[in-house]
């Protein structure tokens, strides 16, 4: 195999030099070009990079953005629109930044998945799983707080509900909700406050992120049948997944770019082309997209649980452990094999739980009417008892398929050659 | 200490360096929260959003049967000049039909000015009802479109998820027609 690659050797005394006091070139050879891969990653295996890329872009995009917007309730709606009208290339840049957000969830949501039809959140990568919940978390406040930028009726509003969600804390509900307004009701205070955490927020995921992958190139990458590869089966990471990635990177740009040029405001809301007015709430909120599922949780609780817990607390608390529940993924998952291939009852679950999820989306969308309040409290009990009922009993119960020894056995064992070294 | 005879004093030293490192603790522990306490203070409302003036509403312009909203705090408040019959409605309610129990007469100073916070006690949003043409929901007085709920002629939640009544805001009739709020 490709294996054995060679060490850095650097010709140019200029590095050298360089090297010798901070090794930075040795660093970035290590982790991006000698690093050992496994040899059989599919395609689901680009949305790390890809989510990474995402990053990067919100950032670029964002700092510009701030040059020209103003975090003030009497200027923001209208900075936004010098930003769309009068600034060159401004639309571009705030379509960008945008439509980049929910690309960045597609992108997160997609990975997030394929770490739970391959089990990479099993030993002896659960720090690693669990970093990268905590990088969501991240990511939605982050977002939030940006949606309400723009100051429009959408904006102001869901910041009033979702602010709102932490009066629902006994005792000292209510003064959190004044703290965090900075007043009493959602206002100046609250929207400057917000731009300066929509600002510092990206880099302290990017701090995470660089944690994340410390984790990830400790063990180094899981892979599509789930077990520990030896060095025969794996390939240094350049020019594989370099050019790999960056072949997906291109598709990924041109659904990006799709948006952007061709359906800019489609997965926008149109109520936040209207200035905020707190006197008038829009008849229908919704949140964006990528919080529809956690919006339908929310909602789902319309009951006092067990008599001690109110109904808005329970729909509060339903709503953020839908995605802490993710912490404790690795030990409420009991079966020792990783990936879903060898998992025929798992795998039955697995696409479940992604039903699931687009029926909660579907009704979060949608007015808290007739039906849908049932069908919502019925993929919320559903989430949650994936979680909590079905992983831990389905890994004493299933008996997974055979798992191969090695990369090269199966193959072998369909009685062709193995795959050639380079 | 250390010196030469440090195996005589260690009991005596151990306990004094015990002590000189409690004491070194606490004072950091005691100015650190002296440092945090600012930083998480200032998000509070600051002196000029307490200061906020009261507001003032002219009554006369308020037809019975018909309601207004104004400005308090950055919140709407409604104002409805109650009829006869929906303030009959809200005083024979019993008390036991209701998920936060308050007699009108506790709601109201007088019984045909009707004067709450116009947010909704779920998440916040303003609930409809006030403005002519508005739904007034099932019992008569206000309805949030964000999630149902229903609110009676005396603002008391009556179905839907809020959990508490909209509340009554300190207020205080200046004359007949002129009445602060705050
Ligand atoms: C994790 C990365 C980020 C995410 C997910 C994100 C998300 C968002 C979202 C959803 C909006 C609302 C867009 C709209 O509807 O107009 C927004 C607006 C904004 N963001 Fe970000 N953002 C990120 C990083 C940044 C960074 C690093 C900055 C740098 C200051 C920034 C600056 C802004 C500004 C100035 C606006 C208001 C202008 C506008 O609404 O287009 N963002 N962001
Ligand atoms: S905010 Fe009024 S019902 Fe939810």
């Amino acid at each position: 195999m490709a294996s054995d690659v060679e060490p850095l050797v650097l010709k140019s005394p200029t590095l050298r030099w360089i090297e010798h006091r901070l090794p930075i070139i040795g660093f970035g050879y290590r982790h991006l070009v000698a690093y050992q891969t496994p040899r059989n990653l599919n395609y689901w295996w680009n949305f790390g990079s890809l989510a990474g890329i995402c990053l990067m872009l919100q950032i670029v995009t964002g700092v510009v953005l701030a040059m020209h917007y103003t975090p003030h309730v009497a200027h923001a709606f209208d900075s936004v629109e010098h930003i769309m009208r009068d600034v060159n290339w401004g639309w571009l840049l705030r379509y960008a930044h945008a439509n980049g957000a929910s690309m960045f969830f597609l992108v997160v949501y997609i990975h997030i998945f394929r770490g739970l039809y391959y089990g990479s959140y099993k030993a002896p990568r659960e720090l690693l799983w669990m970093l990268g919940v905590v990088i969501l978390f991240l990511m939605m406040a982050t977002a939030f707080m940006g949606y309400v930028l723009p100051w429009g009726q959408m904006s102001f509003w869901a910041a009033t509900v979702i602010t709102n969600l932490f009066s629902a804390i006994p005792l000292v509900g209510e003064s959190i909700v004044t703290w965090l307004w900075g007043g009493f009701s959602v206002d100046n205070p609250t929207l400057q406050r917000f731009f300066s955490l929509h600002y510092l927020l990206p880099f302290v995921i990017v701090g995470v992120v660089f944690l994340h992958l410390v984790a990830l190139h400790t063990h180094g990458s899981n892979n599509p049948v789930g077990i520990d590869l030896t060095k025969k089966d794996k390939i240094p990471f350049h020019p594989y997944y370099t050019v790999k990635d960056m072949f997906g990177l291109a598709v990924f740009l041109l659904v990006f770019a799709g948006f952007v040029f061709f359906a800019p405001n489609v997965l926008g809301h149109p109520d936040n082309y209207i200035p905020a007015n707190p006197l008038v709430t829009p008849p229908h909120i919704v949140p964006e997209w990528y919080f529809l599922p956690f919006y339908a949780i929310l909602r789902a609780i319309t009951f006092d649980i067990f008599w001690i817990i109110p109904a808005k607390l329970g729909g509060v608390i339903a709503m953020f452990a839908a995605v802490g529940v993710l912490f404790f993924l690795p030990w409420l998952d009991t079966s020792k094999v990783r990936s879903a291939r060898y998992r025929p009852i798992y795998r039955i679950f697995f696409w479940l739980l992604v039903v699931d999820c687009f029926i909660l989306g579907y009704v979060g969308a949608h007015p808290p009417e007739g039906f849908l309040v049932t069908l919502g409290l019925i993929a919320t009990i559903w989430y949650f008892a994936h979680f909590l009922i079905i992983l831990p009993i389905l890994g004493k119960l299933e008996r997974p398929l055979p798992v191969p020894e090695s990369l090269s056995t199966p193959v072998l064992g369909r009685g062709m050659a193995p795959a050639p070294a380079e | 200490m250390a010196d030469a005879t440090g195996t005589v004093q260690q009991g005596e030293g151990g306990k004094r360096r015990d002590f000189l490192e409690l004491v070194t603790w606490s004072t950091v522990a005691v100015g650190t929260a002296a440092m945090v306490w600012p930083l998480i203070h200032q998000m509070n409302p600051s002196a000029d959003v307490l200061a906020l003036a009261s507001t003032e509403v002219d009554l006369s312009k308020i037809p019975e049967g018909s309601a207004i909203k104004v400005m308090w705090r950055g919140k709407p408040v409604f104002v409805r000049h109650r009829t006869a019959e929906e303030i009959a409605a809200a005083e024979a309610v019993p008390l036991a039909e209701l998920r936060d129990p308050e007699p009108d007469s506790a709601r109201v100073k007088k019984p045909e000015w009707l004067i709450m916070v116009g947010v909704c006690t779920h998440l916040g949003c303003i609930p409809l009802g006030t403005a002519a043409g508005e739904p007034k929901g099932e019992y008569g007085g206000w309805f949030c479109p964000c999630h149902g709920s229903h609110y009676d002629t005396s603002g008391r939640i009556r179905k839907g998820p809020a959990p508490t009544n909209l509340p009554v805001p300190p207020y205080t009739f200046l004359s007949d027609t002129l009445v602060r709020i705050g």
